[in-house]
C-alpha cells in the first residue's frame, strides 16, 4: 500500500515535469455573460494543448482595467495580455516599450501574420501610423440602430435610413403611435466619433492623430455636427428623442421596456438583447446619416477593445501569448465569440464561416455590425488616435448633458469642447517627450 | 524630587520608531511623491515625462470647470455639514427625553452608521430610479419630474440627501453622549431659572454642548469633503457626465480614469493645503474660544 502511494507520487511528479505548462494571464473588462464567454474560450484553449495555460482575470470597467494594467506595469507585475478599450488606445500605443506589437509577436513565433486576413473595418484602428498592428482586435463592435419591429409596424413606418427621414416621417408617426422615437447610449461614441466616420469628416489634424501627438488638434467644432446636435435638441423638444443620462443602461432600459421605439447601441449588445425575453420583436440596421452632409455614407469605427501583449515577459511566455492569439483568431473561436456575444468576427475567414453556418439566415440583425464595418472606407474612417481621450470623452459627455438639460447652447458647448480637448491634447503631447 | 523618565534618550526614540516609520512610509513619502509629480507631465506607463513647473496648477486655475467644481464642493460641504449636525442634534435632544424604549429607539437611529457609503449610494439609486424609484414618484406628486443623473440640481440634491442620511447617526451618538454628560444639577438649576424649554436649550444646553459640536463640525467638514466619495461615485454610476462632483472625485476622475498623473497630483496638493488650513483653523482660531470642561 505504502509502495503504491510512493509510486503514484513519483508518477505524478514525473508527469508534472513532462507537462510543465507555461502559465500566462489575461486581464479583461468583460463582466457578466461576456466574462463567462471569455472563460469558456480560455478553457477551450487550455484543453486544446498541453504546453500553455491561460488564466483570465476580470478587472472591472474598461477604465479600471487600463489603470490596473498601468499600475501593474510600473510595479513590474503586468499581466501577459491586457485588454484596452478604444479610448485608451492612444495611451497604450503611445507608450512604446509597454507592449509588444501583435504583428511582431506573431511573426516571431512563426505563426505568420497577414493584416489582409482581418476585415477592413478593424485593420488599422489599433495600428501605428505605418499600418503595423499593435493590438489584437478582440471584442470589436460598432454602433448600430436597434428598433422595435412591432412599434414601427404599429406606426406604419420602416426603419429610417437617414436622419432627414427620421425627423420628417419616422419620429412623428411613432409619436402618434405613443412611442418616444429615439434614445442612444453613448453620445461621444455614437453621435461624435462615429458621426465623423459615417460622414467621412476629419476628426483631428495629423491624420486623425495617427501621425503623432505634436500639434494634434481636435476638429469637433464644425457645422455638420453642430447642426446634428441642434436637430437632437429640437427632437427632444418635440418628444422624438429622450436622453436618460450619461449611463449606458439608463438609455437602453426604456427601449427594453417598449417606451422607446429606436435605440442606438452597440452591435455587441445583440447577444444580451436576444437572451432577454423582450415583450416585442426587435431587429437592427445601419446607423442613419444626414443626406445634407453626405450622399455616400461610409463605414463606422470599431468600438470595443483589443488585446495588447505586454512587454517585459520571457520569450517562453510570449510564445504562449502568441499561441493564444492564434487560437483566438481561428475562425471557429471567432464564430463562437460572435454568436455568443454579438461582437463582430474580426477575420474574413470567421465571417465566411458564420455565413456558411447560416447564422445570419436565422438572425439577419446579427450581421449588421460587420456589414456596417465593411461598408466603403473613406479618408477619415480608419480610426482616431488622441491622448487623454478618456478625459476628452468626459468633457464631451458633460457638455452634451448640459445641452440636453438646457444649461448651455450647442455653439457654446462645442467651443468649450474644442478648447478643453485641445488643452488636454497639448498636455498629453508633453507626457510623450 | 526626581523627574520620572527614561534612563537613556535612545529608548524613547526606539519605541517611537514603528509609529514614525508607518507615518513616513504611508503618509510623508506618498505626499512628497504627489508634490513632485505635480510639477511634471508624465506618460502613465512611466516612459516619458516633462518638467512643466507650475503649469499643472495654472491650468487648473484657468479651467472654468475646476472652479465650478470647487464652488460646488463648498456649497455641498456647507449643506451636508449643516443638515447632518442640525438633524442629529434635534434627534439627540428628543432621544434624550425618551424614557420608554429608549434603547431600541437609539439603536434604530444609530444603525445606519453601519451602512458603507457605496451601499448608501446604491440605496439612493434605488430610491431615485428614473422610472420606478419611490422618491422619484413622491416628488412627482408635487409636479416635479425628478431625474437623477440627468438634471444637475436633482443629482446634487440626491447627493446631499444620501450623504446627510449616512452621517446623522455618527453625530447623533456624539450629541447624545454630550447631552448625557451635562450634570443633572446644572439642568435642575436651569429648570428653576427658566420655564421655557427652548430658552433653556439655547442658554444652557447648547453652550455646554459646544466642545462636542466643534469637534463634530471638523469631523463633518472632513466627511463632506473626502468620505462622500463612495456616495458620489455610486450615484453618478461611475460616469461623471454633466453631474455635479466634489474636488476629491475630480482627483479620481483625472488620475484613475484619465491617467493624468501630473494634473491629479496638483489637485491632490491643493487638497492637502486645504486640509492643512482646516487643521490650523481648528487649533488656532476655534480651540481658544471653546472651553472644554
Amino acid at each position: 500500500m505504502k509502495r503504491f502511494t510512493l509510486a503514484a507520487a513519483a508518477a505524478s511528479l514525473l508527469s508534472g515535469a513532462a507537462y510543465a505548462e507555461t502559465e500566462i494571464t489575461l486581464w479583461h473588462a468583460m463582466g457578466g455573460a461576456l466574462g463567462e464567454t471569455v472563460n469558456a474560450i480560455a478553457e477551450d484553449f487550455n484543453a486544446s494543448q498541453d504546453a500553455y495555460k491561460i488564466t483570465p482575470v476580470f478587472k472591472g470597467t474598461y477604465e479600471e482595467t487600463l489603470t490596473a494594467g498601468i499600475a501593474a506595469f510600473r510595479a513590474g507585475e503586468q499581466p501577459n495580455i491586457l485588454q484596452v478599450f478604444d479610448a485608451g488606445a492612444a495611451t497604450v500605443i503611445g507608450a512604446k516599450g509597454a507592449t509588444v506589437a501583435v504583428e511582431d509577436l506573431l511573426k516571431e513565433s512563426g505563426t505568420g501574420f497577414d493584416i489582409e486576413d482581418y476585415i477592413s473595418g478593424v485593420r488599422y484602428f489599433y495600428a501605428d501610423s505605418d499600418g503595423k498592428m499593435i493590438g489584437m482586435p478582440f471584442n470589436s463592435s460598432s454602433p448600430v440602430m436597434y428598433y422595435n419591429v412591432n412599434a414601427l409596424e404599429a406606426a406604419g413606418v420602416t426603419p429610417p435610413k437617414t436622419w432627414e427621414e427620421f425627423q420628417t416621417v419616422t419620429a412623428p408617426a411613432l409619436k402618434d403611435a405613443g412611442y418616444v422615437g429615439l434614445s442612444q447610449s453613448h453620445l461621444p461614441w455614437i453621435f461624435t466619433e462615429n458621426f465623423m466616420s459615417r460622414h467621412n469628416l476629419p476628426f483631428a489634424t495629423n491624420d486623425n492623430g495617427y501621425d503623432g501627438v505634436d500639434g494634434t488638434k481636435i476638429l469637433v467644432n464644425n457645422d455638420a455636427i453642430k447642426n446634428h446636435f441642434k436637430a437632437v435638441t429640437d427632437w427632444q423638444d418635440k418628444g422624438f428623442f429622450q436622453w436618460f443620462g450619461t449611463g449606458w443602461g439608463d438609455n437602453q432600459t426604456p427601449f427594453e421596456e417598449g417606451k422607446v421605439a429606436i435605440w442606438l447601441g452597440s452591435s455587441g449588445s445583440f447577444g444580451g438583447l436576444s437572451k432577454k425575453d423582450l415583450p416585442f420583436e426587435f431587429s437592427a440596421t445601419y446607423l442613419p446619416y444626414w443626406e445634407a452632409v453626405t450622399k455616400e455614407p461610409k463605414q463606422t469605427f470599431i468600438g470595443g477593445a483589443s488585446l495588447f501583449a505586454m512587454a517585459g515577459k520571457s520569450a517562453e511566455e510570449n510564445k504562449a501569448t502568441a499561441a493564444f492569439f492564434e487560437f483566438l483568431t481561428k475562425p471557429e473561436t471567432q464564430f463562437f465569440w460572435h454568436k455568443e456575444t454579438g461582437y463582430v468576427p474580426v477575420t474574413e475567414a470567421a465571417y465566411e464561416l458564420a455565413k456558411k453556418e447560416g447564422h445570419y439566415e436565422a438572425m439577419p440583425a446579427a450581421e449588421i455590425g460587420i456589414k456596417q464595418l465593411s461598408l466603403p472606407a473613406g479618408a477619415h474612417t480608419k480610426g482616431y488616435r488622441m491622448g487623454f481621450y478618456v478625459q476628452i470623452r468626459d468633457v464631451m459627455n458633460r457638455e452634451y448633458g448640459r445641452i440636453l438639460t438646457g444649461e448651455t447652447d450647442v455653439d457654446a458647448a462645442f467651443a468649450n469642447i474644442e478648447k478643453e480637448a485641445n488643452g488636454l491634447l497639448e498636455r498629453f503631447a508633453k507626457t510623450q517627450k | 524630587m526626581k523627574r520620572a523618565g527614561f534612563a537613556t534618550k535612545w529608548l524613547p526614540i526606539l519605541l517611537l520608531v514603528p509609529q514614525l516609520t508607518i507615518i513616513a512610509v504611508f503618509f510623508y513619502w506618498p505626499a512628497a511623491h504627489a508634490v513632485q509629480s505635480s510639477f511634471y507631465l508624465q506618460d502613465p506607463f512611466g516612459f516619458g515625462s516633462s518638467f512643466v513647473g507650475f503649469d499643472n496648477y495654472s491650468d487648473l486655475m484657468d479651467n472654468r470647470e475646476y472652479r465650478r467644481i470647487a464652488w460646488f464642493t463648498v456649497i455641498f460641504t456647507v449643506l451636508v455639514t449643516f443638515f447632518s449636525l442640525a438633524i442629529a442634534l434635534l434627534l439627540a435632544v428628543k432621544a434624550d427625553k425618551v424614557i420608554r424604549g429608549a434603547k431600541s429607539y437609539r439603536t434604530l437611529i444609530m444603525w445606519v452608521y453601519a451602512v458603507a457609503p457605496p451601499v448608501a449610494g446604491f440605496i439612493g439609486l434605488i430610491l431615485f430610479n428614473q422610472s420606478w424609484g419611490p422618491l422619484t414618484r413622491l416628488i412627482g406628486q408635487f409636479g416635479h419630474q425628478f431625474t437623477l443623473g440627468v438634471n444637475y440640481t436633482d443629482t446634487a440634491f440626491a447627493m446631499v440627501l444620501v450623504s446627510v442620511w449616512k452621517q446623522v447617526p455618527v453625530n447623533f451618538i456624539f450629541f447624545l453622549s454630550g447631552l448625557q454628560s451635562i450634570p443633572k444639577s446644572v439642568r435642575e438649576a436651569a429648570l428653576i431659572d427658566n420655564r421655557s424649554a427652548s430658552g433653556r436649550f439655547w442658554d444652557v444646553t447648547f453652550p455646554l454642548l459646544a466642545p462636542t459640536g466643534f469637534f463634530l463640525l471638523i469631523i463633518n467638514i472632513t466627511y463632506a469633503l473626502f468620505d462622500t466619495f463612495g456616495v458620489i461615485d455610486t450615484l453618478v454610476k461611475g460616469e461623471p457626465g454633466n453631474n455635479p462632483m466634489t474636488l476629491v472625485y475630480k482627483v479620481y476622475v483625472d488620475g484613475f480614469r484619465g491617467n493624468d498623473l501630473g494634473g491629479s497630483s496638483a489637485q491632490s496638493v491643493i487638497l492637502m493645503i486645504l486640509v492643512l488650513a482646516l487643521t490650523v483653523f481648528q487649533f488656532r482660531m476655534l480651540e481658544r474660544r471653546i472651553h472644554y470642561t
